[in-house]
């Protein structure tokens, strides 16, 4: 190329071995997130929405959908932090739009035609995430104090709730990076986008199992979602005490963590295998 | 001084599909190096793997001495690609955009600011620098794109049908960047289905076909392997035209080399001796009784070598069969 004047003259830092290569791993991974940030900041009204929306959810089923039956006390103190979790498991269809609009997209094969650390797309995409539901879930506390949700346990374990529900978000992550990586295709994302309700509503977001035929009951103890509902009620000290007898229920913190660990364990070394396929 | 590209045998296969099927192609230093074919012919498949987005099954991938399968890392810090389908954020601006790419070619912050205010002002775009780039014309978007490939200053440059979708405005633009980035070192290739834009741009031409090379050399070596001038016919009734185009080969032609166009009414054949040609036709023609609306003769044009080597219209084939 004819050098025009005053072209800076390129001296590519050549990241060595060992540390520096971790070091660029870094670097990367936050030019990454930096860009998602910067969506952020070019689109606010987007941004809203995705606040909003939960909210939205959170006030129709207080006010407008009277669930509660067979709820003792006050619904809110139940509903709030089924809803939090609900707001994270809702995150998976965040991520996989996000993913599928990139990978239809060719700045991706950009990224892939750069001497950039390989995974500093899926850190990127996952630290905004994080960053995003933590934001949600801010508000969305901030909203549940207003119409009457308290928490009653010890700081402490208000902090655990918010590790718990910041774990499950982190595997809906894998699972939406995965699954936009295998669907590939703007149309499918929609199929997972519905599916998401069902999966989200069988749980105790909403209601008890116990006011559910014993199958369906057992179906919803199980779900991941609604053992970090029952871990994080216990932790706020929100607990009704109906969230049922069964071995699932009273193991609910156990499988709060343990759940979300195996789906990460499972997705987020398929993403990673599948990401690195793109070249298959 | 070695070669900048370097594929030898490289195949790919997707499925029961052969995408590349042995593919050779060397490209000097400081070259433009066309890479000219039909649809599905295997243009994007080859440039994606000397890119190393994707990984060739079989065969030899070295561009500016790095092997692709060994050394991908610093095979890429050399290149610049510039895809089919603008690879820039549609979201952020046009500095975004060159910054982040800056950063991720490690340049540093301060660095990787300085670059991307040298090369928007370099493409024109310093005035729009901080629009979102999904509110660019296509034009803008793709010098936008060149100019992320341009970050590191790359020993090679792909180009990946770089005007397809673009009107002769934007075409224009993309040509006159492309000239201006030759001379100086850097060596392209470029991937196209205009023969006027290898024609104008390339060095040399690689024809390929079904995943390989089927010819190989300048646009006038391309051009020679035609054998030379030829004689076109127009008639006025279609109905004779079949009739017409066996009259044309001369001693010594082959009659499958004579094309035929149903449309435009043109049969057309290599000749060896023009003014022989020319005056046996005319009184070929007179003698069956066939009206001819215009004869000459010519020089024959990349078209013409494109359809000879990758194939003919199914309707030139049925004309042919005739013949």
């Amino acid at each position: 190329m004819s050098t025009t004047t005053g072209d800076t003259p390129m001296a590519v830092a050549e990241p060595g071995a060992g540390g520096s290569r971790i070091g660029w791993a870094v670097t990367d991974s936050w030019t990454m997130t930096r860009r998602e940030l910067a969506h952020w900041a070019r689109q606010p009204v987007q941004v809203f929405v995705g606040l909003a929306f939960p909210v939205m959810m959170l006030l129709m089923f207080n006010y407008l959908i009277g669930g509660g039956k067979g709820i003792q006390g006050d619904y809110a103190e139940f509903l709030v932090p089924g809803m939090f979790a609900l707001t994270m498991v809702f995150g998976l269809d965040a991520t996989m739009v996000a993913v599928t609009t990139d990978l239809n997209k060719g700045v991706v094969d950009r990224f892939r035609s750069m001497p950039m650390t390989n995974g500093a797309v899926l850190v990127g995409r996952s630290v905004a995430d994080m960053l995003q539901s933590f934001a949600s879930l801010i508000v969305m506390m901030g909203v549940g104090l207003t119409i009457g949700w308290r928490w009653h346990g010890s700081f402490a374990g208000v902090l655990g709730a918010v590790g718990l529900l910041m774990l499950l978000r982190f595997a809906m992550l894998w699972i939406g990076i995965y699954l936009a990586m295998v669907a590939g295709k703007p149309e499918l994302v929609m199929a997972v986008q519905i599916l998401v309700w069902p999966v989200g509503f069988l749980s105790n977001a909403f209601t008890v199992p116990q006011n559910m035929p014993d199958w369906l009951g057992a179906a919803v103890e199980w779900n991941p979602m609604s053992a970090t509902g029952t871990a994080v009620r216990d932790l706020f000290d929100n607990d009704p005490g109906v969230l049922g007898t069964s071995w699932a229920a009273e193991h609910a913190g156990l499988l709060a963590v343990v759940w979300p660990v195996v789906l990460v364990g499972l997705f987020l070394p398929l993403a990673v295998r599948r990401f690195g396929a793109l070249s298959k | 001084m070695t070669d900048a590209i370097v594929v030898e045998g490289v195949r790919k296969r997707y499925g029961e599909k052969r995408a590349l099927d042995g593919l050779d192609l060397v490209a000097a230093r400081g070259t433009v190096h066309g890479v000219l074919g039909p649809n599905g012919a295997g243009k994007t498949t080859a440039v994606r793997i000397m890119a190393t987005l994707l990984r060739a099954d079989e065969g030899r991938v070295e561009i500016a001495g790095c092997d692709a399968a060994r050394q991908p890392r610093e095979l890429r810090r050399r290149i610049g690609l510039l895809g089919q389908h603008a690879a820039v954020d549609e979201e952020l601006s046009g500095l975004q955009n060159l910054e982040m790419f800056g950063r991720l070619y490690h340049l540093g912050a301060r660095h990787a600011r300085v670059r991307a205010d040298e090369l928007l002002d370099r493409f024109g775009l310093a005035d729009t620098g901080r629009k979102a780039v999904k509110q660019y014309s296509g034009g803008m978007r793709r010098r936008l794109d060149l100019a992320a490939s341009l970050i590191t200053e790359p020993e090679v440059l792909f180009l990946d049908e770089p005007t397809t979708g673009l009107d002769p405005r934007g075409r224009a633009e993309v040509w006159e960047a492309v000239r201006s980035l030759v001379g100086g070192g850097t060596t392209v290739l470029l991937t196209t289905q205009y023969l006027e834009e290898a024609d104008q741009l390339a060095d040399r031409i690689s024809l390929i076909d079904h995943g390989k090379v089927i010819a190989e050399g300048t646009a006038d070596d391309l051009k020679a392997k035609l054998g030379g001038d030829r004689i076109d016919v127009v008639v006025r009734d279609g109905a004779q035209l079949v009739r017409a185009a066996r009259l044309l080969p001369g001693p010594g032609v082959d009659h499958d080399d004579v094309t035929v166009d149903a449309d435009r009414r043109l049969a057309s054949a290599p000749v060896a001796d023009r003014m022989e040609a020319l005056t046996r036709v005319v009184q070929a023609l007179q003698e069956e009784g066939i009206e001819a609306e215009d004869i000459a003769v010519r020089r024959p044009t990349l078209d013409e070598v494109f359809l000879r080597l990758t194939g003919r219209t199914e309707d030139q084939d049925r004309m042919k069969e005739a013949v």
